[in-house]
């Protein structure tokens, strides 16, 4: 053990500090009344929260409403997600085209989205673009979907007996994997391939239809349908009402994390050298075989892992859902749920928790992928 | 025979070529007319039918034009960038119609439908932007709630710093080894003067009597300090010696009489708009740049607690959402203060920004330390320099130069960040945008106002990485 002073003059200095705000803490609580603990939780909330994806009323305990926070944080990352890396491929892929037109275009995109701030492109599709929408009796519809400044109205699936399908699926997606591995197990012994993809496609739609087709669980369509208020006002009822909030922290999510997206995915493309093509064709691979075999698995050796960060920074990047109103964990616990206990440091140290046990999850999953992909030169 | 058959081809061709730049030219200029003049060639069609016609006489002009070689030049590029094939045509057309369908409308919305005289609401009548709202508004964007007669403190301060900061450039050969120390040390502390004096309007006189007292002090007892340690004496005791000064020896009544000296205090909630997000930008900057560059270095140091220290900070940083950290110094961090000990909200926020950067500074310049090869470490410690000598004359050089395009994303990361400030009560531009918004007197105007913020911010972002892009080029050595 070498240079034992600095490194204890580090730890005291830290305790120091710990201790000094610690201290203070005790003594403004014990000032004010206050006292430190969890039990604020089971209380009943008593007050509303504007789009819950689970039950939830007044009567709701403050945990409860946590848990509706947390879920639309959930929500909008994870479609959030879907999209950004939907366009970050595409737009990334076409930056590479040979085609002049496209490539500039795909160009201007990144540049233009990556260079202004989120909040800014929040406030502008919630409080610019969507205000420009009609109201509810004005509007025309497009296939039964209505787009109003209220709400995005659409048909909606109402199920009967959900959990079997859902259990099916689950079946189904596990037994792809086990499929996936024994096959590739063969495949490696003999030599042979099969067609997995196919296989496994075939598999995730027949298992799940097989509950819809004999009848155990069901699902109608639902429309939503106007319905005159008075004589200038009016609203849909039924269907699935998709709240502008949601809309513009979906749209600003998606666009602005799709941009670097897409510059880790050119990045990645970019990174493979063109001999590898060459090798791979002169085995005798096919074109398929060459972007499946050869290509992919470099490529997103490069790719995954900063995507993965573009990810983290979607999720955290959803909080700033507080700022439009959209009942985000942060808005509902650390805004509402903060107002009505004053409890701050319980509160707060709850919401951080959330989003550092998010990220340190992926994180850990990060480590792991990297140390089993990552290249072993030299 | 190869002659005949390659003429044949040829003459086969032109014909085709030709048609086929009629076709595309004839569905882009019908587009064009209706869109831009609003004379539709088409009206007797139904407007399904003049989709398929756009697009079908576009996509027969490019399958048309399509050949190995042809002699007109134009239609060869065109061919062998966006023409290969059908679906490049076919996206090649698509982007065409785009452009020629939105360009008039952001031509019209921007300058030819839009209201630019005028200072009141009623001047906007067309169907356009209405830019009288942001030059009638422009004073609060640009300065915040900060008094009009004041302005030009900030003004001045500004142009003050923006020379200073160009002072370094025309050094000369001299003085160039300085230029480091100048930026690192003498300049902030020189910005932080200005805008504490200048724009804050801090009690001038108190200040730098304290000052001068602080310096006289230090001197006297400097002579008695060992060569060897002067360097450091002076860097850290004056600056003490000025702090324990002025807010503990004559804390009390230097607040009555600093309002009687210096100019005006303004309150730092009253400061917003664009010079606010110049100054909390700026000095987390300043602040975020070495403290990343410690924590990085504590990562990687051998000594077990610094190295878990450093990774729980940086972890605990880069795990949380900024919006939660402010939130946190905004309702939970008073809590910590002893009583009656108050932080300026300003203060708080430019700390907890520069914190939380500095996490992926950190980060950043950990990288550039991982990819350094390990003989470069080898080969400074076999020229007998210790720790600090080596990282500061050989590792960091060479490690910064690597992580540049890093850095500057990092740093533009923090400039987009930074309206998030509202949490706290700081309106910067995009604040003083949602306040704007909702005056009473100008409903309706958000459109303007979130776009020529946008501008404003795609400005400084765009040029900060084309900068940095430069700074690569510039600093690219080949190995």
């Amino acid at each position: 053990m070498k240079k034992v002073f600095p490194q204890l003059l580090t730890l005291i200095l830290i305790f120091l500090i710990i201790g000094f705000f610690t201290f203070n803490a005790n003594v403004n609580m014990s000032n004010r009344g206050m006292e430190f603990g969890y039990s604020f939780l089971k209380r009943a909330a008593s007050f509303d929260i504007q789009f819950s994806l689970i039950e939830y009323s007044r009567e709701s305990t403050y945990a409860r409403a946590y848990l509706v926070g947390l879920l639309n944080t959930l929500l909008v990352a994870f479609s959030g997600i879907i999209f950004a890396t939907f366009l970050g491929l595409i737009f990334g892929i076409a930056r590479l085209s040979p085609n002049f037109l496209i490539s500039r275009f795909a160009g201007f995109y990144v540049e233009f989205f990556r260079n202004l701030p989120l909040l800014l492109q929040l406030f502008f599709w919630y409080y610019a673009a969507l205000r420009v929408l009609p109201l509810p009796h004005e509007t025309e519809g497009f296939n039964n979907f209505y787009l109003t400044i209220k709400s995005l109205y659409t048909p909606s699936l109402v199920w009967q007996n959900l959990n079997i399908f859902l259990y099916l699926l689950i079946f189904s997606i596990l037994l792809v994997f086990i499929l996936k591995n024994y096959l590739k197990k063969i495949q490696e012994k003999e030599g042979r391939q099969y067609p997995v993809i196919y296989i496994s496609i075939f598999i995730l739609i027949v298992i799940p239809s097989l509950s819809l087709i004999s009848g155990i669980s069901s699902f109608e369509v639902e429309y939503p349908v106007y319905k005159q208020l008075s004589k200038t006002s009016g609203t849909f009822i039924g269907g699935l009402a998709i709240p502008p909030e949601f809309i513009s922290l979906f749209l600003a999510l998606s666009l602005y994390t799709g941009t670097f997206i897409a510059e880790n995915v050119r990045a990645g493309i970019e990174g493979i050298n063109k001999g590898q093509k060459e090798a791979a064709a002169s085995i005798g691979l096919n074109r398929k075989q060459i972007l499946n075999l050869v290509v992919l698995p470099q490529a997103l050796r490069i790719i995954i892992p900063p995507t993965t960060n573009q990810y983290l920074n979607l999720t955290k990047n959803s909080s700033l859902a507080a700022a439009i109103a959209y009942p985000d964990v942060v808005l509902v616990f650390a805004g509402t749920a903060l107002m009505q206990t004053g409890r701050a440091i319980e509160i707060v140290s709850i919401t951080m928790f959330t989003y550092l046990s998010i990220s340190l999850s992926i994180s850990i999953f990060m480590n792991y992928y990297n140390k089993k992909f990552s290249l072993t030169e030299k | 025979m190869i002659d005949r058959k390659f003429i044949n081809f040829k003459q086969k061709n032109i014909i085709s070529i030709y048609t086929g730049i009629f076709l595309i030219f004839l569905s882009l200029i019908f587009l064009f007319l209706k869109s831009f003049i609003n004379i539709d060639l088409l009206s007797f069609l139904p407007s399904s039918l003049k989709l398929i016609f756009y697009f079908t006489s576009g996509l027969l002009g490019f399958y048309l034009i399509r050949s190995e070689k042809s002699e007109i030049k134009i239609i060869d590029i065109i061919n062998k960038n966006s023409n290969n094939n059908n679906l490049n045509g076919f996206l090649t057309l698509c982007i065409l119609f785009l452009i020629i369908l939105i360009t008039p409308f952001i031509l019209s919305w921007f300058i030819l439908d839009a209201n630019f005289s005028g200072n009141t609401r009623d001047e906007c009548t067309g169907e356009g932007a209405c830019w009288t709202y942001v030059k009638v508004w422009l004073n609060r964007f640009v300065y915040g709630l900060y008094p009009n007669e004041e302005q030009w403190r900030i003004n001045l301060s500004f142009i003050s710093l923006a020379i200073l900061g160009c002072a370094g450039l025309f050094a000369k050969e001299k003085f160039k080894k300085f230029l480091t120390l100048y930026y690192v040390v003498i300049y902030p502390f020189l910005s932080f003067l200005f805008i504490y004096f200048l724009i804050s309007g801090g009690p001038i006189f108190f200040d730098f009597s304290y000052g001068i007292i602080a310096a006289v002090l230090s001197l006297i007892i400097g002579l008695f300090v060992p060569k060897k340690l002067k360097f450091y004496y002076f860097l850290i005791v004056p600056i003490s010696i000025y702090i324990y000064l002025k807010y503990f020896l004559f804390y009390d009544e230097l607040i009555e009489l600093g309002k009687v000296n210096g100019f005006n205090w303004v309150e730092t909630g009253a400061w917003g708009g664009l010079s606010l997000t110049f100054i909390v930008s700026f000095f987390c900057l300043i602040f975020c740049f070495p403290i990343g560059m410690m924590l990085a270095l504590g990562r990687r140091s051998s000594l077990p607690v610094v190295k878990f220290f450093s990774i729980g900070f940086i972890e605990f940083w880069r795990g949380v959402p900024l919006i939660t950290v402010l939130f946190m110094s905004a309702v939970m961090f008073p809590l910590f203060l002893p009583e009656g000990m108050f932080v300026d909200k300003l203060v708080m926020v430019i700390i907890a920004i520069s914190l939380f950067e500095a996490a992926y500074v950190a980060e950043v310049i950990r990288g550039g330390l991982q990819a350094l090869p390990r003989g470069q470490y080898e080969a400074a410690k076999s020229l007998g320099l210790g720790y600090w000598k080596m990282h500061i004359f050989i590792i960091l050089p060479q490690a910064l130069k690597l992580v540049i395009p890093g850095i500057a994303n990092t740093f533009i990361a923090l400039v987009k960040d930074t309206p998030l400030i509202f949490v706290v009560g700081l309106l910067e531009i995009v604040g003083m945008l949602n306040m704007a918004k909702t005056n009473p007197k100008w409903l309706g105007f958000a459109m303007e106002g979130y776009v020529f913020a946008g501008i404003i911010f795609w400005i400084i972002c765009y040029a900060m990485s084309k900068y940095s892009y430069n700074l690569e080029q510039k600093y690219k050595t080949e190995r």
